[in-house]
Formats: C-alpha cells, structure tokens, sequence
C-alpha cells in the first residue's frame, strides 16, 4: 500500500526562484543566509525519505487559470507538468512527471467524499509549485519523483475555509493510503507565511501569528482549522491567507505527527518566510 | 476605498478581491493575464493605446495603467496577482510596488518589512 511518510510546508516567493540558482554563492550574503540555512535539514529528511511521489498543494497565481474559469479545487492528471513564463522574469525549470493513475485514484476517492476536484490533463504548475520543488530538490534533482499537483484557489473570494482544505487534505491522506501500490508519499503544502502585496496595508506582516501557526501545525491543526477567513486574513495579510495550503498539507498526515524542523524568517521580499517538516507517526 | 465584504469587520487597507470586484475588473485582469507571454508584452509596449483598446478597459482603468498605480488599479477592480504581471514588464518588484502603495521610498519599505522582524 501508498504511505504517507511526511509533509513539509516552504513558502514560495518568487524572488527565491530567482536566487535558487545561485543559492551557494548566496549562502554568505546576508539577507539570504537565514533563510537558505533552514533549508539542510529539510533535504538531509528529504533524502532520507527518498520519496516516490510528492502531492503538492499550492496555489496559481495566474498561469494556468483565469476568471474565466476558476476552480476552488483543482488537481493534476497528466504525465507531466511545465512551468512558464509569467510574465515578470522568473527563470523557468525543466517539467515534472506526473503520475495520473495515482491522480485518479484521489479524484475517485476524495469525490466519493463529497470533494468534486476539477480534473486537468493539461495544466502548467508556476511559483507556487516550483520554487518549493528547486528548494527541496536541490539543483532540480526532482526527476525520479512523481507529482501531483493539488491546486486552491486564493485569487478570488470566496476562498474556501481553512475548515473545508483541513477536511480536504484528510480526505487526501485517505485516498492515497487506500491506494495499492507501495509508494512512498510526501505532501507539501506552499505559500505563507503573513504577507499583503496590495493596498495601504502593503508590507504587513505578523510575526506572533505566524509563530502560532507554526506551533499550532504540529499537535493542534484543528485550531487554525478554525480561524475564519476574514480573520486569517486580518492576521495574516491578504496573501498570508495561503496558509489553508499548508493546512491542507497538514490533514493528509496523520493526526500525531513528529516534528523535524522548522524555520521561521522576515523577511524575503514582502514575506515572512516559513518551513516545517513534519514525519507521520504510525 | 473599498473594503472587505468577508464576514467581520472591515481590514482597512486591504481590498477583498471578491465577485464584484472580479466583475468590475474583468477587462483589465485578462489584459494583464496576456502578460505571460513575451509577445503580448511586446505588443503593449509597441501600441499601449491599442493594446488597451483590444480589451476594452474602461476610462478608469486605462487612466490607472497609463499612471502605472496601483491603488488606481486596485480601485478599478484589479487583482495584485495579474497586476504583478502588467508592473513586470517595467522590472518593478512587489516591493516597488509596496513603496507606491504605502507612500514610501523603496528604502523607507524596506526598512518596514524589516521592523516588523
């Protein structure tokens, strides 16, 4: 059977794209030392693991998806995914295998819970998803890992409750436990920390409540479960509401789980900057 | 200024990009949109008035992009993620944008974000 090994959250500031590449001559600069230095201990865990897939929940910030058509919940089935341009200069990086039999099996899975997932044979992943795969997968190493992309709508209000992608990642951690094949499962939930790009409120950022989150995400999710929208964003910034991803990463896992690591830095651009590992107990 | 519709007090300075907003912005977010690709950004580089024209924007918004401010494009119904899109294309970081939003020199946003540590 699937298992489940362990999640990790990172944000995914596009500025760390930019500076991935260069990460080692970086490591003494710095603005980024603090921020790269989280990052060791979550590949030694990372490797250790040797995953063979990693479900990554994120969010698009328009690449793929327009207002056109705008899923609250949308998930890959495709034999690869492609970053692209996004128009502001992010370097891109090479695509990512897929593995659609496993991404229909949550699609039947999670709908058989109530959870009606937009299917997509053809979707391109853009920061959100790739600047946490440079970072893990140091050097873009990510060729012997299959993904699965989960995508949450954070573009348009309504977004869906911190309750409803808690309940979600559980029926995620269901599905791919259920599944048959013995493959070795990390999560990865992207974004965050607090941060607000738009309007007069423009560079807010709330260390005390990130620092909660970061508590609350190890031994007590269903209390940020319970945080309203309205109120994520008043805490955590208009963007900081990514925080439901790493939530829905943290339902997929199981209800004890050790924690690894963590890292906690402000800033990176406009973002306060969070990592979190955490390994299932059985 | 336009404020939260979520359930809660409003957060002031925070624009809660919602259906109306989505409806109310709809020309200048697919404009933006187009801004993924290298030749649609070319193209408004080339022609501005006509690019704009293509997508319809209203006069407040065409009057915000020609400003390049954000506020104003916030206010005519843009969401910052395709805005960011429009700003690229001058090389202006989501902290120059900061800086213009909030009133500050690039320097004096800075040294915010990082008081906030």
């Amino acid at each position: 059977m699937a298992q489940i090994t362990g999640g990790l959250t990172t944000s995914h500031i596009p500025a760390i794209g930019g500076a991935v590449p260069r990460e080692d001559a970086l490591r003494s600069d710095p603005y980024w030392k603090p921020f790269f230095d989280g990052y060791e201990k979550a590949r030694e865990w990372l490797h250790a693991q040797n995953p063979d897939v990693a479900v990554v929940i994120y969010n698009d910030h328009g690449l793929n998806f327009f207002l056109d058509k705008l899923p609250t919940f949308a998930i890959g089935a495709a034999f690869e995914y492609r970053h692209d341009d996004e128009g502001w200069g992010i370097p891109t990086i090479p695509p990512f295998h897929g593995d659609p039999e496993l991404s229909w099996h949550i699609i039947n899975s999670v709908s058989a819970e109530d959870f009606d997932l937009t299917t997509c044979q053809e979707m391109k992943v853009d920061h959100g998803f790739t600047v946490p795969m440079s970072l893990f997968w140091k050097g873009n190493t990510y060729w012997d890992v299959k993904t699965i992309p989960v995508c949450i709508n954070t573009v348009q209000h309504p977004l869906p409750s911190p309750a409803r992608c808690y309940k979600l990642g559980q029926a995620i951690g269901r599905a791919i436990e259920s599944y048959p094949k013995d493959l070795k499962v990390v999560v990865l939930g992207t974004g965050g920390m607090s941060h607000q790009l738009d309007g007069e409120r423009a560079g807010f950022i709330n260390k005390k409540f990130d620092q909660w989150c970061i508590e609350k995400i190890v031994d007590d999710p269903e209390a940020l479960a319970a945080i309203s929208m309205h109120d994520l964003v008043k805490e955590a910034g208009a963007q900081g509401a990514e925080l439901i991803l790493w939530l829905t990463m943290r339902g997929a896992l199981s209800t004890k789980v050790k924690k690894i690591h963590s890292n906690y830095h402000v800033a990176i651009s406009n973002t306060a900057t969070g990592l979190v590992v955490l390994e299932n107990v059985a | 200024m336009s404020y939260a519709k979520l359930r809660g007090e409003p957060i002031p300075g925070t624009y809660i990009f919602d259906g109306e907003a989505a409806m109310k912005g709809y020309a200048l977010n697919k404009m933006c949109y187009s801004f993924n690709s290298a030749a649609n950004r070319e193209e408004f580089l080339k022609d501005e008035d006509a690019y704009c024209h293509k997508f319809g924007l209203t006069d407040e918004q065409r009057q915000a992009i020609r400003d390049k401010n954000v506020l104003g494009c916030l206010r005519a119904g843009g969401n910052i993620y395709y805005l960011a899109k429009f700003t690229g294309i001058f090389r202006l970081s989501v902290q120059d944008l900061g800086a213009q939003q909030t009133g500050r020199t690039v320097d004096e946003f800075k040294a915010f974000i990082k008081s906030q540590a």
